[in-house]
């Protein structure tokens, strides 16, 4: 199963490199280089921060509508984010950029984690999840309406619909370090959200420390989709569709879903990245329309089919 | 050897436990027994360690069901069984075939387990129990959603199992279950051990814990009002 994951991403990659808003076939080296390598990397290393975000979220929280985006966690990113634009940080100091969405990020996830109180679960974390949300956009638009001149502004809100285009490999260094140091915290933490999914005090009695979960995934899904959402800007919706696509077909045991998803979210994102390349070419536009767009277009819709699912 | 001494404790601001000794043996079947709300599952909880204060017991030797427990995802069987192995760190499918046979569910092992009956659910979990293969078994009714047949087939499974020199803790709230099965019954009443000793010389103190009249007729069940 992996193996045929590992084979599709493959296939994408070579996909991504070879497909251009100007036309299909092998580019100059110059776009190879510049333009079609880093946006497939980025692609890569923040679909696959995302999904696996997504699948030790609810795992870890047990509950299947989880997702960085949902529960605020991307907009705190973004919110931190936008705080190092705005403040130049990022001008000044490359690093401010996925630094400020991390610790967003981080305060986010702590601040979820808090509000949800000692047991995490149900219709108390999303709707905290919900005020976070609140929380970041209404911050996020008093930053924008705060902007200095409208370069800024349009720059800013650009940057908002979430994208990997035009990104250079030195974005995408400063992305991967965290990202995949992220995934790789989150993928260690199977075995304690398998125990998570019989509750806490049977997770306890089979020596698994519930706090220490938490935190794993507080700090996994901070580096990860913090440093997600600060290097594409608002892409979501794929940590919530990968998990549940994934799950009717591997199995519900959280700790199945971990690498799959960070594999899955890879090729989703990779995959629908080369489809607004694709949008310009067939469609009348005179622009790419925005990867977060799309992401969220495609992801609409199925929170509403998994919630139809939970009603049943 | 596990065991709370001169223990209390309080939670949401009520003492649950107060100054209780209890220690189970190996080789025996211990039943608690008591009315709703007298302390039986937080002694279980306290003697698994999971309890604030409560020292903590390798999970390898001790293992817990706790009182309804759910999966929170439609795991298969086999899968619940599996997780009983995280205290090891292994996956040996030994352990979850034999626990899985134990527990009479080796033909539902690919079966999702929110796609079960209650009873079929408490074999799934009481499996998870099995493939630890603990020394001490700690078990919150674990013939809750059973039927008579079944609940028979547990406890006279956990009696073997005791049997065999493993500690058996089972709270219970069928009391004729403790009588036909249990080699101990102790009985709590507000926080505090009443009665514990063989379950038949022990009948007078549970049914005036469960302040309920007791069969002169020599016959051990409780009665109605």
């Amino acid at each position: 199963m992996i193996r045929l994951f590992v084979l599709g991403l493959a296939l994408l990659f070579a996909a991504s490199l070879l497909v251009g808003s100007a036309g299909v076939g092998l580019p100059a080296p110059v776009i190879l280089w510049q333009l079609r390598l880093p946006r497939t990397l980025l692609a890569l290393l923040v679909g696959g921060g995302l999904g696996v975000s997504g699948a030790a979220l609810q795992g870890a929280l047990r509950n299947p509508l989880a997702d960085a985006g949902l529960l605020g966690i991307s907009g705190s990113a973004a919110l931190g984010a936008v705080i190092a634009f705005y403040w130049g940080f990022a001008a000044a100091f490359a690093p401010a950029l996925p630094l400020s969405g991390m610790l967003g990020a981080g305060l986010g996830a702590a601040a979820l984690l808090a509000l949800a109180g000692r047991a995490p679960t149900g219709p108390s974390l999303i709707l905290a999840g919900i005020g976070l949300s609140a929380a970041a956009a209404a911050l996020l638009a008093f930053a924008l309406a705060l902007a200095p001149n409208p370069y800024a502004l349009a720059e800013l809100t650009f940057w908002l619909l979430g994208g990997v285009a035009d990104r250079t490999l030195s974005d995408c260094a400063l992305a991967a370090p965290p990202i995949v140091l992220g995934v790789v915290i989150l993928l260690r933490l199977g075995a304690g959200l398998d125990a998570l999914s019989l509750g806490e005090e049977t997770a306890a009695s089979l020596g698994v420390s519930t706090a220490r979960t938490m935190r794993g995934v507080a700090l996994g899904t901070a580096l990860a989709a913090g440093a997600a959402a600060a290097a594409a800007g608002g892409v979501g919706f794929v940590g919530l569709v990968v998990p549940n696509v994934l799950r009717p077909r591997l199995g519900e045991r959280p700790a199945v879903l971990l690498l799959p998803s960070a594999l899955a979210g890879a090729a989703l994102l990779l995959a629908a990245d080369i489809l607004v390349r694709i949008a310009v070419l067939v469609l009348p536009l005179n622009a790419e329309p925005p990867l977060g767009v799309l992401t969220a277009l495609i992801g609409a819709p199925f929170l509403v089919v998994i919630a139809r699912r939970l009603g049943q | 050897m596990i065991g709370v001494r001169d223990f209390s404790i309080e939670l949401g601001g009520r003492r649950v436990l107060d100054h209780v000794d209890f220690s189970p043996l190996p080789g025996r079947l211990t039943a608690l027994a008591g009315p709703n709300g007298a302390g039986k599952s937080t002694l279980l909880k306290a003697l698994c360690g999971i309890l604030p204060g409560t020292g903590k017991p390798d999970p390898r030797r001790v293992a817990y069901l706790a009182q309804g427990a759910r999966a929170a995802w439609g795991m298969t069987v086999e899968e619940i069984a599996f997780l009983g192995r995280i205290p090891h760190g292994d996956r040996a499918p030994e352990p979850v075939a034999r626990a899985l046979a134990l527990a009479g569910v080796s033909t539902l092992a690919g079966q999702r387990i929110d796609r079960l009956s209650g009873g079929e659910v408490r074999r799934a979990m009481l499996a998870r129990v099995f493939a630890t293969e603990p020394e001490v078994l700690l078990l919150d009714e674990p013939t809750a959603d059973l039927d008579p047949k079944a609940a028979f087939s547990i406890m006279r499974l956990l009696g073997e199992t005791a049997a065999a020199g493993r500690t058996v803790v089972v709270v219970l709230h069928a009391i004729e279950l403790a009588l036909r099965y249990a080699d101990r019954l102790v009985v709590l009443d507000r926080g505090g051990i009443t009665a514990d000793g063989a379950p038949l010389a022990m009948l007078p103190a549970a049914a005036a814990a469960f302040g309920l009249g007791f069969g002169q007729d020599g016959l051990p069940h409780l009665l109605p009002d």
